[in-house]
């Protein structure tokens, strides 16, 4: 396929791409290597990695950190894939509307877009899941609230400098009605840059699940890496493994993520863009 | 002992070699030319001849290491160019040899004032105080005739007008009176009446200060204006040099002269009968716009711009109607109202007695297949992610046709484009700009309309192909029994396919007349003006 | 007009533009109090039970809850602009009081961290960019791609295992010595040793951004027409670097600072609590944990108008690196 070919060409992306699939594979298999809730005591606490029977050690309470980061790989893509989602739907929305009818409707949605922009994003996600009650949908609807003004400012633009080409004039010239102009003759056009930009939201939203688990937000019923990290902060002195596995998958899965996102980039638009 | 001076400049069996993987192996293959002082030589060519890469080579600003020089010498001066050091080309560059280019804009830095930026070219090549660069910069202003040296010294690029710009850009490079200035298409980013100005300025510094000039055109009106010498060129190989006269009076070449054939006469065609009929009748037609002002008057003063301003055109059955003005002169707005892309604030489009302007979009339903639109870049007016053969029948069907008539409509529009039907299944890059521009007059067709309004359809083209697109524009004209409503910029276009002409200034319809007529005895000031400015205006291209 | 009067003006018209901003978030912060579980009064109030009956029947006719949306939004609004936000009894004291006092370490957390981040970015930015496709420009392209995938939080705590237990170099928590009572100098330097570790962890994802921002920029920059007429100017490749590209490549990382304080003040809640840093982000890890719910709004009301107001030094400091904006 010719976009493999031209994806294949960066090789980091290639190794982005490896990893992304070990995660996947991790968090697909986890319930198979590590049978039972990763919240229940294992054995020994604070087993130093490799004793134990604990491949990366035990924390506090003698939970597996390797279970726990194996159920967390699918927290955290399940979290950060639903957030991107939500986020990007929004974004779409609000920035196709805005950059297709400009005037008034640009004015205002904009304003709108402006002030989530001005507003402290983190600061605000904590406070809709406090406020909320810290759940999986209550996590995915604070992401998606905090992140879609950067895809509709994106899409916006697409939009405009899409609305006066020339192509999109013979349309309303030959009488086409404006969603089908928005939906089947601007969209396509503007697919590649929204999933490059997709792509590398998944990435801050796993970093802002993981901040927002490490404070004690995260969903009590449900292991993830944050959560993790958050718990052996305490025993820091005496069982650095408990916070450092969780943190290097962390860093992993998010690096695969923007490599994979860099790659698509390349891969989609190939040498630079006009910009808006 | 050689006695005779060395040429300024002379280059001899150069090649340019591009990167593996081009259209073709090399930019510029073979090239001998010499340029003496006190002399204009034009390098002209279509779009790819290779004609820019032989500037920048002579530079030493191919874009390496991607193009470079693979053999064969440029000696200026006998020195040869291709030896020298980085150091020593440095020298050259601004010192001894500098150069224009094609858009102001760009070219200039747009955060530095343009005093600034002549000031940096002093200060590299000569030792001067600050006051005294400054006083040969406010000089240098004053020679490329820019009004105010004083104001214009400490204005940024974005302040001021493209003419302003260019002349900017020429006093930059004839800071160090250097011997040599490449002018890489100087005028073409500019309107004619500027453009009339900067090739006179040109002229007038050349003559004065004994320079060679290199000047890269693809015009032949700008060549019959400025050269001395000509060099022609095609795929990267010259196939054509001689004194000017001898090019564009009598060429040789076969190419030469089949481009001098494709470039439009100034002598309007013979007048056709037109029906009596009016197709269309714009009256007072008014189109504001408004910028600025904003909430409390935060947003500064508020601009007012009457981008059409009380235009009245009527447009005859079976006619070419042609709007011709400068940027700015409201022809593309005009031509955007008509086809209702853009409401108008007041007047009529009156089409067989409706007015068209205060439909809603549902009562406009109805006309829209009667007025199409053929539009000017041959790149942004098709839908890039679209097969050619959607493109076409996309019309018809939004307006309610079946997919399958339209498909059957389309195939036959692109048959009488002069198109293969294959090209159906295939996306616009895979086509030239000419064919790009059949496609899109085939959409235009295909909804069977009654007025056909261009807006600058054949500007984006090379001449040859301009003359093509001409060509068909005309002939399915008569067998369809279209009007048509032709905006250019271009005189030469407008006196070879239009049968009536207005022509725009600032919003407002200067003068109208029969083609003939109006070249012929123009009343209007600006109309004699953008006639005077025609490059080129004095030759007649041979009969052939 | 005087350049300085224009600018004045330009700036003064920014901070009018700024005005609905603040009133939108005053508004959302209203909408989030009443989302919240249960009476708003108790929100208001702090921890359930903690306050008095009769401080709860003030507070209900303090702001009207018995009377329609509207007009609470307008008491609310009223309240806001005079800075009454409401008691804390968690500590006991106004929210307004609160804030004001852990606003300062937080400013300092934030503008030591802006200037390091932008600062290096911008540095880092050009050594990659000028020395495309060498070691150098792939060490420091790694080096910001790994920092660029790290959670803040991590980081912070692999410094405290590394610098401050390991090594003893740094503090692990607090912005100064009490035990120590450090005065004049000795204190600036206190806190000053206290501030690298936080400074360090908050500005390294941002540091990132910046440099792979300044590198694409710089390349982007580098292919534009006027650098080939500065080249053909004869200008030596240092001039152009530094006279004709810098420039315009710094505008896009001007316009990125300012985009990113809001989410650098977000960062600053965690960086805080690792590190015990007593300011705004610390004060909300508390009033998380007590479901101080009135505080944190507090905090999140403050934090919006100091977004604000660095975007606003940011919208200025553009001005004068481009000449395009319309100051007039």
């Amino acid at each position: 396929m010719a976009f493999w070919r031209l994806f294949r060409r960066n090789r980091s992306a290639v190794f982005g791409l490896a990893i992304l699939v070990a995660v996947l594979v991790l968090a697909a298999t986890a319930s198979m290597l590590f049978p039972g809730d990763p919240f229940k005591l294992a054995g020994q606490p604070m087993s130093a990695p490799g004793t134990n029977g604990f491949l990366l050690g035990s924390d506090t309470l003698g939970r597996d950190v390797a279970s726990g980061i194996a159920h967390g790989a699918q927290t955290s893509l399940l979290i950060g894939a639903l957030a991107t989602v939500v986020a990007v739907m929004l974004g779409v929305v609000f920035g196709g509307l805005a950059g297709y009818y400009g005037g008034w409707i640009d004015d205002v949605l904009m304003r709108v877009t402006e002030v989530f922009q001005t507003i402290p994003s983190f600061l605000f996600a904590i406070l809709i899941v406090a406020i909320i009650k810290p759940s999986i949908s209550s996590i995915v609807i604070a992401i998606a609230v905090v992140s879609w003004p950067a895809v509709a400012r994106l899409v916006r633009g697409e939009y405009i400098s899409l609305r006066h080409r020339e192509f999109v004039q013979a349309c309303h010239i030959t009488g086409m009605s404006d969603a089908r102009i928005m939906l089947r003759e601007i969209l396509p056009n503007c697919l590649s840059p929204i999933i490059v930009a997709g792509s590398l939201m998944v990435a801050t939203a796993i970093l802002i699940e993981s901040g927002l688990s490490f404070l004690g937000l995260g969903d009590p019923n449900i292991i993830s890496w944050g959560f993790q990290i958050g718990a052996g902060r305490t025993v820091l002195r005496s069982a650095w493994w408990v916070c450092t596995f969780p943190g290097v998958a962390i860093l992993l899965t998010v690096l695969a993520i923007n490599l994979v996102g860099e790659g698509l980039n390349d891969a989609l638009n190939p040498r630079l863009r006009e910009r808006s | 002992m050689k006695v005779k001076k060395p040429p300024l400049l002379d280059i001899r069996n150069l090649f340019v070699k591009l990167p593996a993987g081009a259209e073709r192996s090399h930019a510029a293959e073979d090239l001998n030319f010499t340029l003496e002082e006190n002399e204009i030589l034009c390098v002209v060519g279509e779009s790819g001849s290779g004609k820019s890469i032989t500037a920048l080579a002579v530079m030493g600003l191919l874009p390496a290491p991607h193009v470079r020089v693979e053999s064969g010498d440029i000696l200026f001066n006998g020195e040869n160019l291709t030896r020298a050091s980085a150091e020593r080309l440095r020298k050259v560059r601004g010192g001894e040899i500098s150069m224009i280019f094609q858009d102001p804009m760009t070219a200039l830095n747009p955060v530095l004032t343009v005093g600034k930026q002549i000031d940096e070219v002093i200060r590299i090549h000569a030792t001067l105080q600050r006051g005294q660069r400054r006083d040969r910069a406010l000089q240098l202003i004053g020679d490329v005739q820019l009004p105010n040296p004083d104001r214009i010294i400490n204005s940024y690029p974005h302040e001021l007008s493209g003419g302003q710009r260019q002349r900017a850009m020429i006093a930059m490079a004839l800071a160090m009176e250097p011997k040599i200035l490449i002018a890489d298409e100087p005028t073409t980013a500019l309107d004619v009446t500027t453009q009339a100005q900067i090739l006179q300025l040109i002229k007038h510094l050349q003559k004065s200060h004994n320079t060679g000039v290199l000047f890269i055109t693809h015009d032949f009106g700008v060549v019959a204006d400025i050269a001395d010498r000509v060099v022609v060129m095609q795929h990267g190989r010259m196939v054509e040099i001689n004194a000017a006269n001898e090019v564009l009076n009598n060429p040789r070449h076969a190419y030469t002269k089949s481009l001098i054939r494709s470039v439009p006469g100034l002598t309007p065609r013979k007048a056709r009968p037109i029906s009596g009929r009016q197709e269309l009748k714009v009256s007072n037609l008014t189109k504001i716009y408004r910028s600025g002002g904003g909430l409390l008057g935060f947003s500064g003063r508020e601009h007012v711009l009457h981008a059409t301003d009380s235009v009245c055109l009527t447009l005859h059955h079976g006619e070419t109607l042609g709007v011709v003005g400068e940027s700015g002169s409201g022809k593309s707005t005009l031509a955007r109202c008509i086809v209702r892309l853009i409401n108008a604030d007041a007047g009529q489009i009156l089409y067989q007695g409706t007015d068209l302007r205060p439909l809603n979009r549902a009562a406009m339903r109805p006309y829209r297949a009667k007025i199409q639109m053929v539009f000017q870049d041959p790149y942004a007016s098709l839908n890039p992610r679209k097969k050619v053969g959607h493109i076409i029948a996309d019309g018809p069907v939004s307006l309610g046709a079946t997919q399958l008539d339209a498909e059957k409509k389309a195939s036959e529009m692109l048959e009488l484009v002069g198109l293969d039907v294959r090209a159906f299944e295939r996306y616009p890059h895979e086509f030239s700009g000419g064919q790009r521009q059949r496609i899109g007059i085939a959409r235009a067709l295909t909804l069977e309309p009654e007025i056909l309004v261009a807006d600058e359809p054949v500007s984006a083209l090379d001449v040859s192909i301009q003359a093509q697109i001409l060509r068909l524009l005309a002939d399915i004209r008569d067998r369809l029994q279209l009007s048509m409503i032709f905006i250019t910029h271009d005189l030469r276009v407008a006196s070879q396919v239009c049968d009536r002409i207005a022509v725009m200034r600032l919003g407002k319809v200067e003068e109208e007349g029969a083609t003939a007529d109006l070249f012929a005895n123009a009343t209007h000031p600006y109309t004699r003006e953008l006639l005077d400015a025609v490059p080129g205006r004095d030759w007649r291209p041979p009969e052939q | 007009m005087n350049q300085t009067v224009k600018r004045f003006r330009y700036a003064m018209k920014r901070l009018a533009q700024a005005v609905p901003i603040v009133l939108a978030i005053i508004v959302i912060n209203f909408f989030l109090l009443h989302l919240a579980e249960g009476d708003a009064a108790v929100a208001l109030a702090g921890e359930a039970g903690s306050a008095t009956p009769e401080y709860m029947a003030q507070l209900r006719q303090k702001f009207g809850l018995d009377k329609p949306l509207p007009v609470q939004l307008g008491i609310y609004l009223k309240n806001v602009l005079v800075f009454d936000l409401g008691f804390s009894f968690r500590h006991n004291m106004p929210v307004a009081e609160l804030v004001f006092d852990r606003f300062m370490p937080t400013l300092l957390l934030m503008v030591s961290t802006i200037l390091i981040a932008v600062g290096f970015g911008v540095l880092l930015g050009l050594l990659a960019a000028s020395g495309l496709n060498t070691w150098r420009d792939t060490f420091i392209s790694v080096f910001a791609l790994v920092t660029y995938a790290t959670p803040l939080f991590w980081v912070g705590l692999m410094m405290i295992i590394l610098f401050a237990l390991n090594l003893g170099l740094f503090p692990t928590s607090g912005m100064e010595n009490f035990a120590a009572f450090h005065e004049g100098w000795d204190r600036v330097k206190d806190i000053a040793h206290h501030l690298v570790m936080p400074t360090i962890t908050l500005s390294l994802f941002y540091l990132a951004l910046y440099t792979r921002l300044m590198r694409s920029s710089m390349l982007e920059q580098a292919g534009m027409d006027y650098v080939t007429t500065a080249r053909a100017k004869g200008l030596t490749e240092r001039r152009i670097v530094f006279g004709h590209i810098l420039r315009n490549a710094l505008l896009p990382v001007v316009t990125m600072a300012g985009v990113q304080v809001g989410a650098l003040i977000g960062g600053s809640v965690i960086v805080e609590s690792v590190f015990a840093w007593p300011g705004l982000g610390m004060l909300a890890f508390e009033a998380l944990f007590s479901r101080d719910l009135n505080l944190l709004l507090g905090i999140f009301l403050l934090s919006a108008l100091l977004v604000i107001a660095i975007n606003l030094v940011v919208d200025i400091i553009y001005s004068f690196l481009d000449p395009r904006i319309e100051v007039g």
